[in-house]
């Protein structure tokens, strides 16, 4: 395996907890995914941007287990997990917020919750430790998932992977349809939950958003890595040239949506 | 006039059985997408299972279903984790094919080992054969009541596992949204399992009970049990548990009406309803919005 170096100022020297090296991905004929690598240090937040089709969700949903690689190889907690059924990752200690949220939709959200923790490992979260951190989730907790506006069942998506105790958790496109201000209120979340020893790995469209939480920034295009660093190590010209592309850079404005 | 209530009572009592014939087609459906054609087949197998675990064990006629629902739940589990897990993963429609496959293999080993001869379980069973009567044209046999009330306690029992138990919680949860039940830690080919072994354990009893109201022979599965059950499920509304009781009856008693005009026609009312239902709520008597 060979690896290009962790960029400076990062725990380098510690052992990542993720470690994803030189990932391909084939959906069909198209390459999805490109040689991607990526190593997620312990207590990082680290965010993957890169606009629609770049292949950030395939990347999510690939450490998840939910798509078979061509090639590469991922590594999590010491341990190869590249041909590990995506239910088996999930007690390992990978959780995922999949895009679109993706509740069981004709379950209560007390009931979303009780599936998350069917398999949980031991750990902080439980649906109580959930209920307080969104408080008005106990007072809902008999109504079906599907009467839920996209926000509370954000809520919900994200409480269903806490309470699996995982060690990372991947959040797939979090703001996806949802208002900005409900968007701020999910990512002022994350300070709480990484309080209780979590990795987060994110995959963002909203680069704003983004910088504001990440601690390490990898940007993707069209299946390959362009950029890689901390946000106070980048520019926005550079960041903005990896979104788009170098031939397209000078364009204005960061997101589609 | 009290030939026609008669008629209806029965009916109603028939809608029992059908609803037994459905309930386990209307879960696999339900949670796995598979439209079980091997169903009806599969009861009868239950059925003939029962015939033979009554010659050796000496067991009770009516005590037979607690050797036979575990070994058709067994069977259940097994058989979807192999063949129809393995089909399910090249596609929906793949399933069609292969559980027709199941049932014609299953008919011509019934055929093989067995003869065409029909058969019937507990034929000398006092009770299985014998009724009461209220009044003195309403005659009421005992199995058709007792073959109602264990329709009505299977559901009972279905609604209350599938809403309250940690393992009904996880297949209503795989039955939404497979991916988001792996992620969160859910073996769906599992929970699929269960399922099945749930919907055969109702398929046996379906045979069972069908052995005693009637004769069991090789081609039975496919010409009555499956049918009646297909008819049962889109009547009531496919996916909804007591929307097969709801069918079975509604189909039950259009028979027996139909037997009433002329008794040739008994089946065909049965189809005509069924086919006015398809024509006017497809969605079934209880359209219901999610599940």
């Amino acid at each position: 395996m060979s690896h290009p170096p962790a960029s400076g100022g990062r725990p380098a020297d510690g052992t990542p907890l993720l470690d994803v090296s030189e990932l391909t991905v084939h959906h069909g004929q198209l390459r999805a995914l490109d040689r991607v690598s990526l190593r997620v240090y312990p207590g990082e937040v680290y965010a993957i941007i890169g606009a629609n089709g770049a292949g950030k969700s395939t990347l999510l949903r690939t450490i998840a287990g939910l798509h078979r690689p061509t090639e590469g190889a991922i590594w999590f907690d010491g341990q190869d997990v590249t041909k590990v059924r995506p239910e088996r990752r999930a007690a390992r200690g990978i959780a995922m917020v999949p895009e679109g949220r993706r509740l069981f939709e004709s379950l209560t959200v007390e009931e979303n919750l009780q599936v998350g923790a069917t398999y949980a490992r031991k750990g902080p979260w439980t649906i109580e430790r959930v209920y307080e951190m969104f408080g008005w989730m106990a007072e809902r907790r008999s109504q079906r998932a599907a009467q839920l506006s996209g926000g509370e069942q954000q809520a919900v998506a994200i409480g269903r992977a806490l309470v699996a105790n995982p060690r990372v958790l991947l959040l797939d496109e979090l703001s996806l349809g949802l208002a900005p201000v409900v968007v701020q209120r999910i990512y002022g979340m994350l300070p709480q939950i990484l309080a209780t020893g979590l990795t987060v790995l994110l995959v963002e469209q909203d680069v704003s958003q983004a910088l504001r939480v990440a601690s390490h920034l990898q940007c993707l295009l069209e299946g390959r890595t362009t950029l890689e660093g901390q946000p106070s190590d980048v520019t926005a010209e550079q960041v903005e040239a990896a979104y788009f592309g170098l031939a397209q850079a000078g364009h204005s404005g960061e997101s589609d949506s | 006039m009290m030939e026609w209530v008669n008629d209806i009572i029965q009916g109603i009592l028939t809608g029992g059985l059908y609803a037994l014939f459905a309930c386990g087609l209307s879960l696999m459906f339900g949670v796995m997408k598979v439209v079980n054609l091997a169903h009806g087949d599969l009861a009868v197998v239950g059925g003939y299972i029962a015939v033979g675990v009554i010659a050796v064990t000496h067991i009770p006629v009516l005590w037979s279903f607690v050797i036979v629902v575990p070994i058709m739940a067994v069977l259940g589990y097994v058989l979807q984790r192999t063949l129809i897990q393995a089909s399910l993963d090249r596609g929906v429609l793949i399933t069609l094919i292969v559980t027709f496959g199941v049932s014609v293999v299953i008919e011509n080993g019934l055929l093989q080992f067995f003869t065409a001869n029909s058969r019937g379980i507990g034929v000398n069973n006092a009770f299985i054969t014998s009724s009461f009567s209220i009044g003195s044209q309403i005659t009421i046999p005992y199995l058709l009541l007792l073959i109602f009330g264990v329709a009505v306690v299977v559901l009972l029992g279905l609604q209350y596992f599938l809403s309250r138990s940690k393992y009904g919680r996880l297949i209503r949860a795989v039955a939404d949204d497979q991916e988001a039940a792996q992620l969160s830690g859910v073996d769906y080919r599992h929970v699929f399992g269960i399922a099945a072994a749930i919907a055969f354990s109702t398929v046996a009893l379906a045979g069972i009970a069908y052995g005693m109201y009637s004769q069991l022979a090789p081609t039975t599965g496919t010409d009555t049990i499956l049918l009646f059950a297909f008819a049962a499920v889109v009547i009531g509304g496919l996916g909804s548990l007591w929307g097969t009781l709801l069918g079975g009856v509604v189909l039950g008693v259009a028979q027996l009406i139909g037997a009433q005009i002329n008794t040739s026609d008994e089946v065909l009312a049965g189809y005509i309803v069924f086919l006015a239902v398809l024509l006017i709520r497809p969605q079934g008597l209880t359209a219901r919005r999610a599940r």
